[in-house]
């Protein structure tokens, strides 16, 4: 977990130290906070989610909030009917994957790395991001429209 | 046209589908050929994304930093400055508290709040285990030679349990073995000592362990002390608690 933890940390801050910090103060954490964890919470999702609400309170956490427009997300669940074409996906390699992922806003990036990556369920998702489920499905929809699109953008551009 | 299980496709894909859902939306695939390739796409972008996602690892040296102020954090600052004139102490006070007292202490809830503990600190830990491997065969003789006594462990094959490995520990200044298993995404620790009055006091069908945010369960059984504790179900803590009971048995 200890590495799977860094990375996520990695992908929030896009920055080594920060990483480092964000993960050292999670692990005082939930040594200090070990009487508030809750039954019935795994204990993954638990030390994610301290992860998470300590990034939100750190300098690039703060700086996320900021700058993020807030939308009416509840209305993106439609964009699921977009169709990744598998002739798109065939032609995009690793980079191009982690390039888009780059430029997801963190609040979507996030989001899809606890559940593609992570293999987290949306309940879990939705408790260590504290958003309702819907909001997770939306969510998770953009950011498969977003990377599809940043896909065909690069595809497109290589073969140019 | 677009077919109405579409919107249902991405929870296909995550899982997240259920029993009659699931079962509705299988048929569906394999009736409808433009679902079942849009399926197949979205689980190709979904596994492109979990590979492009592993991408950061942490350094080695911020490995053992982390690993170190675990260490420093299980116990308070005096404490360690202090740990050897400390420990001679206790022993002291030991030796001249009444049993009965004794027992009342470890009844508070401390003691089981000790192993609750270490089960945390140790899945916090970079390295939770010392011997990694889920093959029994090769866990228990790890042990031998470390500690004062055997124990033995069952066939965990057709069990939803897995040995993911084991480590010594140390409770009440005593050394012991302690087991982790995984079962789903929960994690479950075995504590293994020699059994004495006092640990046998302890039981996990007293009100203490609803204090802790686990589900544990204990038995004394061939001069052994077994505590087991995890995040995990009631019935999975009791299910794993059978099968080492079973496996002293046999
Ligand atoms: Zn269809």
């Amino acid at each position: 977990m200890f590495a799977s933890l860094y990375n996520f940390a990695h992908w929030l801050t896009r920055n080594r130290e920060e990483a480092e910090d964000l993960v050292q103060e999670t692990y005082l954490k939930a040594l200090k906070g070990f009487v508030s964890f809750q039954q019935g919470t795994n204990f993954r999702a638990w030390m994610y989610r301290i992860l998470r609400n300590t990034f939100l309170t750190s300098r690039s956490g703060l700086s996320v909030k900021m700058t993020v427009p807030l939308d009416r997300e509840e209305d993106a669940v439609g964009l699921a009917a977009d169709t990744p074409e598998a002739v798109l996906l065939a032609r995009a390699d690793q980079q191009m994957v982690q390039g888009a992922l780059e430029r997801l806003p963190v609040q979507f990036r996030e989001v899809i790395l606890l559940c593609d990556m992570e293999e987290m369920s949306y309940q879990e998702i939705a408790g260590i991001v504290g958003i309702p489920i819907g909001t997770v499905m939306s969510r998770l929809s953009r950011a498969r429209k977003s990377i599809r699109e940043l896909l065909a953008e690069k595809v497109r551009g290589a073969s140019k | 046209m677009t077919c109405d299980w579409v919107p249902k496709l991405d929870l296909y894909v995550d899982g997240e589908l259920f029993d009659g859902e699931l079962t509705e939306m299988e048929a569906h695939l394999r009736a409808c050929p433009t679902c079942a390739a849009d399926a197949l796409s979205r689980l190709q972008l979904k596994r492109m994304t979990q590979a492009a996602g592993r991408r950061f690892s942490p350094r080695p040296e911020f490995r053992l930093k982390i690993a170190q102020s675990i260490n420093a954090a299980k116990r308070p600052p005096w404490a360690r400055r202090w740990a050897p004139a400390l420990a001679a102490a206790a022993a002291l006070v030991l030796v001249l508290v009444p049993s009965a007292v004794w027992l009342q202490h470890l009844r508070s809830g401390q003691a089981l709040g000790e192993l609750a503990d270490l089960h945390v600190s140790t899945l916090a830990s970079a390295n939770p285990v010392d011997v990694v491997s889920s093959d029994r065969h090769t866990v228990k003789p790890w042990f031998q030679g470390k500690l004062p006594f055997t124990f033995n462990l069952p066939e965990m094959q057709t069990s939803p349990f897995k040995l993911i490995g084991g480590r010594l520990t140390y409770f009440q200044q005593s050394p012991g073995a302690q087991l982790l298993f995984e079962v789903g995404k929960h994690q479950i620790s075995v504590f293994i000592f020699q059994n004495r009055a006092e640990l046998s006091g302890l039981n996990s069908g007293s009100s203490l362990s609803r204090k802790l945010a686990f589900n544990t369960e204990t038995w004394a059984e061939g001069g052994l002390w077994y505590f087991v504790l995890g995040d995990a179900s009631p019935s999975d803590v009791h299910d794993l608690s059978e099968l080492l009971r079973s496996a002293d048995r046999s």
